[in-house]
C-alpha cells in the first residue's frame, strides 16, 4: 500500500466540495432566484403593441370634428436589406439621399435584427404607391398608425392636438412607451384618458434572432385595443365658426356660454390657426413657424388675456352694493358730467340717476358714489375692501373656473394686504383704489371669466362651471360640472340691473348697432384703458331675457370702445345662434365687422 | 475460458450503468437543444441528435474492444500511444481545419477529428507507465522534470493550435502528482494564488489591503505568542501608516488611498518580519514573509492584468468575476446561459419544452453548453440528479484507483477521474457563470464524436485495468 493513499480522501473531498458549490449554486440560480424567469420570458416573448383608435370628437349638434385618418411609418430591419433603388424611395418619401442613409445608419446602429422607423407618418397616398413596390425593397415594411383630422379649420384651442410623449410624459405614466402619441392641448390634453383608449398587446414567440416564430400560447394571453371614448363637446360649430370668422384680422377673443348647464357654445381667440396644421410630419415645422409669429396665435386670449374689465363690471358693483344694502332702487347720486370727482363721467346723460339707468348710461359717479358705500359701511377700508373683494370672488374672478382645458388663467385681483404694501397699512381708502369702481386699475379678468360672470346674471345669482365637453361615451362629465355655485347675491336683485342691461342695448344711442329685432338682449358695454395703443373694446350681453339661452363675452383688442366692434360682433353671434341667420336689415353691419381690419394700422380711426 | 468469465465478472458494472446513464441523459438533451418541429425523428442522421447516436454506437463498440484487450498491451504501448498523439498534434499545426480561432481539426471526409482529446488518455498512459517504473521517486528533479515535459509537450502544441480550453485541461494532473506523493505546499500555494489572483481583481484596492490586513491581523492574533507582540505589530502597522498618510497630507506627495494602504502594509511587514526574527517568533515571521508576498502578488496581479493577458483574456475573466458586465458583449453567452438555467426552476419546462435553447438564445447549446438544456427542460431535479452521478463516478474512480495494486493502474485511475473532473468542474461552472468561459465539453453529454470517444476510451482502459487487478500481481 501507498504510503499516500489517505491523500485520496483529500482528493475525494475536493469532488465532492465542487459537487455541493454547484448543488448550491444550481439551487439559488433555479429555485431561489426569480430574476431569470423574468430574464427568459423577456427574451422569447416580443410584445407587439396594437395601437388603439383614438375616441372622436362631436360637436353638440352630432357634427364631427375630429376624427382619424391612417398614417403609416416605414420600419427597416437592417438585417435583411438588399440593394435597391434608392433613388425611387427617396423621391417617393421627399427625403434627400444623405438623409435615407443617415435614418440607415443609425437603424443599424440600435439593432442589425429588430426594426426600426426611419420614415414616420406617410400620408395614404404616397403609402398607397409604396405599397405596392414594397417588394422590392427588402428589409423595408410598414405599420399603421392613426393621426387626428379635423373636419373644420376652427377651434383649435378647444381641440388642441396630439403629439409624441415627452420624456416627462414617460416618466409621470407608465402607460406610455417612447413614441406613443399624447394629447398635448385642449381637450386632447384634459380628456387624454377617455380618448386614448387602451393599448392592446399581441405576443409573440421570437428566436434569438427577433424573427417572429408565432403566436404565444395561441394568443389566448394577447389584449385586443380598446378603441378611445367619443366625446361630444358643447361647442356648436357653426357658431364656432362665424365666432372666428368675425374676429379675422382682429385681436380678440369670443366666449360663448348656455347659462343653463355652463356648457361652451363657442370660445374664439384671434389670431388663431388651422388646426390641421399640426398634424402629421408638417407639424414641426408649422409648430415652429406659429411660435415665431408676432401675432402669436398659439396664446390663447380667451382663458390666458387678463384684461381690465372696464364698465362690465359695473353690474357687478351694483349687485354687490345692492346685497350689501348701502343701496337700493331708490337711491340716487347726482352726476356733473366731465366735472364729477373723483372720477368724472363721459356719458352724458341726466342727472341724478336710479341704479338702473345708472347701468342703463354706465355712469361714474353712481359708481364711485356706490362702491365707497360699501367701504364706510364698515369700520376699516381693509375690512370694506374684504367684503367687496369676496363678491367679486364668488363670481368666479380672481379664481381660476376649473374649465376642462388647460392652462386656465385666474386673472388678478389684489388682496388687501397688496395695498397695505403699496400705500401703507390703514393708509389707503375706497378714494385710492377707486379704480376698481369702474373696472379699471389692478383688476385683470379673463375672457372665460367675463362671460361666466354674464351667466351668472342670466341665471340670477348662479353659475355652471364652464365646460367644453358635453358627454363622455360610456362616462361622465365630473360632477363639478353639474352643480351650481352660486355667487352669493338675493335673487330679487338681479331683475333691475337686468333692466338696466336691456335698457342699454335697447335705449342707448351707442348700441344701435347691437339691437336684435325680436330679441330681448340685456348687455354691457365697456372700454378698457390701454396704454399700449387704442383702448380696448369689451361686451358682455346675454339673451334672451327671460330663459336665457346664450351668454356671451367679447374682447376686441384697440377696438377704441365697446359700442363700436365688440357689442355689434356679439349681437351678430347672439343673432345667429338664436334665429340661426342674421336677418336681412343687419347684414351690412355683418359685413362691416368682418371687413374690420383691426391688424393694418391703414384703418381709419 | 475461465479468464474470460472473470472478466466480464470484473468489470466495474456500476461504473459502466453511470456511463451508460450519463451517455443516454446527454443524448436526449442534444435532441432536445436542437430539436425543430419540422425535423422530429430522433434518428435523422442529417441532425446532430442522428449524428450523435452513430458517435454513441461506436464508442460502445470501442469500448467492448477495449475491454477485450489485454492489459499488458496498455502497458506496452503506452509510449506508443503517446508518441502517437504528439505526432498528430504536430501534423494539425500544418494540416488542420480551423473552427472558432482554433486550428485543432482534421477534417476526414464529412468528420472532424480533434487529436487533443485523444492527447489526454496517451498522456495518463504515458504518465502512469513513467511513474510507475520500479525505484521511480517522484520528489527527484530528474522526475518532476520529466513529468514537466510529459505533460507539457502536449500543453505546448494545444496552446499552439490556440485552444486554451483544451491545454487548460493537462493543469489537472497535478492532483495526480498530488496523490503520489508532491508536497501539499504545492497545492496550497496554488489555491492561495488564485484566491489572491480573483479577489484583487474583484475587490477594489484600498477594500482589498483593508481586509488583507485585518486577515493577517486575526492570524497573527490566533497564533497568539503573547498579547505584548501582537501590539507592537499593530503598531509597526499604525506607525508605517501616519509616515505615509504624514507624507501626503504635508508636502501633497500626489499618493492615493491605496498607495498609502499598499505602503503602509509593505512597510509595516517588513517590521514585523525582522521583529519576529529577532524576537525568534518563526510560526509570526513565516505569516509576515506570506502577507509581504500576498501584498507584492497583488500589486502585480493588476499591473500582470493590464499588461500581459489579452484583451479577450481580460474580458473573459473580468465577465467571469462581474467587473464589466456586458450582457450582450463578451457576457452574452454566460448570461444566456444563466437564464435558460435560471428559468428551469425547480421541475423544469418539462421535455422540448425549453424555449431559450430552442430559439437558440444559448450560443453552443449541444456542445459546451448543453448543460442549459439540463437546467431548462429538467429543472434543478434535472441538474442535481446529474451533478450527482459525476461526482459519484469521480468518487467510485478514485476508491477503485485506491483498489489498485499495481502503480500503473492506481496512476492511471486517478488521471482517468482527475481529466473527467476538471472537464465537469469547468464546463458546469462556466455554465452558471462561476469559471470564466472556457469552452470545454461536459464529458458523456456535449454533442461531438472525438470527445465522446477520448472520454470513453480514457475511462474504459481504466476499466479493463481494474478488471485484471487480481491477477495482474506483476505490474
Amino acid at each position: 500500500m501507498n504510503t499516500f493513499s489517505k491523500r485520496s480522501y483529500v482528493i475525494i473531498g475536493i469532488f465532492v466540495l465542487v459537487g455541493l458549490v454547484f448543488t448550491a449554486g444550481l439551487f439559488r440560480l433555479q429555485v431561489l432566484d426569480p430574476t431569470y424567469k423574468v430574464f427568459a420570458t423577456n427574451n422569447v416573448l416580443r410584445d407587439v403593441v396594437q395601437y388603439p383608435a383614438r375616441g372622436l370628437i362631436f360637436d353638440r349638434n352630432g357634427n364631427l370634428l375630429v376624427h382619424n385618418k391612417p398614417a403609416y411609418d416605414l420600419l427597416v430591419t437592417p438585417r435583411e436589406v438588399e440593394a435597391f433603388d434608392t433613388l425611387y424611395l427617396c423621391n417617393l418619401l421627399e427625403i434627400s439621399k444623405t438623409d435615407l442613409e443617415e435614418r440607415l445608419q443609425t437603424a443599424r446602429e440600435y439593432s442589425a435584427f429588430r426594426p426600426s422607423i426611419i420614415v414616420k407618418q406617410i400620408s395614404p397616398e404616397t403609402y398607397a404607391v409604396l405599397q405596392e413596390r414594397l417588394y422590392r425593397f427588402k428589409g423595408f415594411h410598414t405599420q399603421s398608425r392613426t393621426l387626428r383630422e379635423y373636419s373644420y379649420p376652427v377651434a383649435a384651442h378647444v381641440l388642441g392636438y396630439v403629439g409624441e410623449v415627452n420624456p416627462s410624459d414617460l416618466e409621470r405614466d407608465r402607460y406610455y412607451r417612447q413614441g406613443d402619441y399624447i394629447g398635448v392641448s385642449g381637450i386632447e390634453k384634459t380628456y387624454e384618458e377617455w380618448l386614448r383608449g387602451e393599448k392592446g398587446i399581441k405576443k409573440f414567440l421570437v428566436d434569438v434572432h427577433n424573427r417572429i416564430q408565432g403566436s404565444f400560447l395561441g394568443g389566448i394571453e394577447d389584449v385586443s385595443a380598446q378603441i378611445g371614448h367619443n366625446l361630444i363637446s358643447s361647442i356648436d360649430i357653426g357658431l364656432q365658426l362665424y365666432a372666428e370668422e368675425l374676429l379675422q384680422n382682429k385681436r380678440g377673443s369670443v366666449v360663448a356660454i348656455e347659462p343653463s348647464t355652463g356648457e361652451i357654445l363657442a370660445l374664439a381667440t384671434a389670431p388663431s390657426y388651422d388646426p390641421g396644421m399640426l398634424v402629421g410630419r408638417v407639424r414641426g415645422a408649422n409648430y415652429a413657424r406659429l411660435l415665431a409669429d408676432t401675432l402669436n396665435p398659439l396664446f390663447n386670449r380667451a382663458l390666458m388675456a387678463e384684461y381690465p374689465p372696464g364698465s362690465t363690471f359695473k353690474v357687478l358693483n351694483v349687485l354687490a352694493a345692492m346685497e350689501e344694502q348701502t343701496i337700493n332702487l331708490n337711491t340716487r347720486f347726482s352726476c356733473a358730467g366731465r366735472a364729477t370727482m373723483p372720477i368724472r363721467c363721459t356719458h352724458d346723460h341726466h342727472s341724478p340717476l336710479g341704479l338702473i339707468d345708472a347701468i342703463k348710461e354706465s355712469c361714474n359717479s353712481f359708481l364711485w358714489n356706490t362702491f365707497r358705500s360699501i367701504f364706510t359701511k364698515y369700520p376699516t377700508s381693509a375690512e370694506g375692501y374684504n367684503v367687496w373683494r369676496e363678491h367679486v370672488l364668488r363670481f368666479g374672478i380672481g379664481e381660476r373656473l376649473g374649465i376642462d382645458l388647460p392652462n386656465e388663467l385666474r386673472g388678478s385681483l389684489p388682496e388687501a394686504s397688496y395695498y397695505h404694501r403699496i400705500y401703507g397699512t390703514g393708509r389707503w381708502n375706497a378714494l385710492t383704489v377707486r379704480s376698481l369702481a369702474i373696472g379699471q386699475g389692478e383688476l385683470g379678468i379673463t375672457p372665460l371669466q367675463l362671460a361666466n360672470y354674464c351667466a351668472a346674471i342670466a341665471n340670477r345669482g348662479y353659475y355652471y362651471t364652464p365646460h367644453v365637453v358635453k358627454e363622455i361615451e360610456d362616462g361622465e362629465i365630473p360632477n363639478r360640472m353639474k352643480t351650481r355655485n352660486f355667487v352669493g347675491i338675493s335673487e330679487e336683485h338681479f331683475e333691475p340691473v337686468i333692466e338696466g342691461m336691456q335698457r342699454a342695448v335697447e335705449q342707448t344711442n351707442t348700441a344701435y348697432l347691437s339691437r336684435i329685432p325680436g330679441i330681448a338682449m340685456c348687455g354691457k358695454t365697456g372700454t378698457v384703458e390701454n396704454p399700449h395703443g387704442s383702448d380696448h373694446s369689451v361686451f358682455m350681453a346675454f339673451a334672451p331675457r327671460e330663459n336665457p339661452q346664450i351668454a356671451i363675452s367679447v374682447y376686441i383688442e384697440s377696438g377704441v370702445w365697446g359700442a363700436r366692434y365688440a357689442a355689434p360682433i356679439a349681437s351678430l353671434l347672439v343673432e345667429k345662434y338664436l334665429n340661426d341667420s342674421i336677418s336681412t336689415e343687419r347684414k351690412w353691419i355683418e359685413t362691416r365687422m368682418l371687413d374690420a381690419n383691426l391688424l393694418n394700422p391703414i384703418q381709419p380711426k | 475460458m475461465a479468464k474470460r468469465n472473470s472478466l466480464w465478472a470484473n468489470i466495474d458494472w456500476f461504473t459502466v450503468f453511470i456511463y451508460l446513464v450519463l451517455v443516454f441523459l446527454g443524448w436526449i438533451n442534444i435532441y432536445a437543444a436542437v430539436y425543430d418541429a419540422d425535423h422530429h425523428s430522433i434518428f435523422d442522421v442529417s441532425q446532430r441528435y442522428g449524428k450523435q447516436l452513430i458517435w454513441i454506437g461506436a464508442a460502445l463498440l470501442i469500448a467492448f474492444t477495449l475491454l477485450l484487450l489485454e492489459t499488458n498491451f496498455y502497458v506496452f504501448f503506452a509510449w506508443f500511444f503517446y508518441g502517437a498523439v504528439i505526432f498528430l498534434l504536430i501534423l494539425v499545426l500544418f494540416f488542420g481545419t480551423t473552427i472558432n480561432y482554433s486550428k485543432s481539426w482534421f477534417a476526414i471526409g464529412g468528420f472532424l477529428i480533434q487529436p487533443a482529446e485523444f492527447g489526454k488518455f496517451a498522456t495518463a498512459l504515458a504518465l502512469a507507465k513513467y511513474m510507475s517504473t520500479f525505484g521511480f521517486k517522484l520528489r527527484r528533479f530528474k522526475s518532476l522534470l520529466t513529468i514537466g515535459v510529459i505533460i507539457f509537450l502536449p500543453v505546448l502544441l494545444i496552446i499552439l493550435q490556440n485552444d486554451m480550453g483544451s491545454a487548460l485541461v493537462y493543469f489537472s494532473f497535478i492532483l495526480v502528482l498530488y496523490r503520489e506523493g508532491l508536497s501539499g505546499v504545492v497545492l496550497f500555494f496554488i489555491t492561495l494564488i488564485g484566491l489572491l489572483f480573483v479577489f484583487s481583481l474583484v475587490l477594489p484596492e484600498v477594500t482589498f489591503f483593508i481586509m488583507l490586513a485585518v486577515v493577517t491581523l486575526v492570524v497573527f492574533l490566533v497564533m497568539n505568542p503573547g498579547m505584548k507582540h501582537f501590539f507592537r505589530v499593530v503598531l509597526f502597522f499604525a506607525v508605517a501608516f501616519a509616515l505615509f498618510a504624514g507624507l501626503e497630507f504635508f508636502i501633497k506627495a500626489g499618493l492615493k488611498p491605496e498607495h498609502i494602504l499598499a505602503g503602509m502594509l509593505l512597510l509595516g511587514g517588513i517590521a514585523a518580519w525582522i521583529y519576529s526574527l529577532r524576537k525568534k517568533l518563526r510560526s509570526y515571521s513565516m505569516i509576515a514573509l506570506v502577507f509581504i508576498g500576498a501584498v507584492l502578488f497583488s500589486v502585480t496581479v493588476d499591473y500582470t492584468f493590464d499588461n500581459v493577458l489579452s484583451h479577450y483574456q481580460q474580458a473573459r475573466i473580468n465577465e467571469l468575476l462581474g467587473i464589466e458586465s456586458d450582457p450582450l458583449g463578451v457576457g452574452y453567452n454566460v448570461n444566456q446561459s444563466k437564464i435558460a438555467i435560471g428559468s428551469g426552476g425547480l421541475w423544469g419546462k418539462g421535455f422540448l419544452n425549453g424555449t431559450q435553447t430552442k430559439f437558440n438564445f444559448v450560443p453552443q447549446q449541444s456542445t459546451d453548453f448543453i448543460f442549459c438544456t439540463v437546467g431548462e427542460e429538467w429543472g434543478f431535479a434535472g441538474t442535481f440528479v446529474v451533478v450527482l452521478l459525476f461526482v459519484l463516478l469521480f468518487v467510485r474512480l478514485v476508491i477503485l484507483a485506491e483498489r489498485q495494486r499495481s502503480g500503473f493502474s492506481r496512476i492511471y485511475g486517478y488521471s482517468a477521474a482527475v481529466v473527467l473532473f476538471f472537464h465537469f468542474a469547468v464546463n458546469i461552472g462556466m455554465t452558471i457563470g462561476l469559471m470564466p468561459v472556457i469552452g470545454i465539453p461536459l464529458p458523456f453529454f456535449s454533442y461531438g464524436g472525438s470527445s465522446l470517444w477520448s472520454f470513453t476510451i480514457l475511462l474504459f482502459i481504466f476499466l479493463r485495468l481494474n478488471a485484471s487487478r487480481l491477477d495482474n500481481l506483476s505490474q
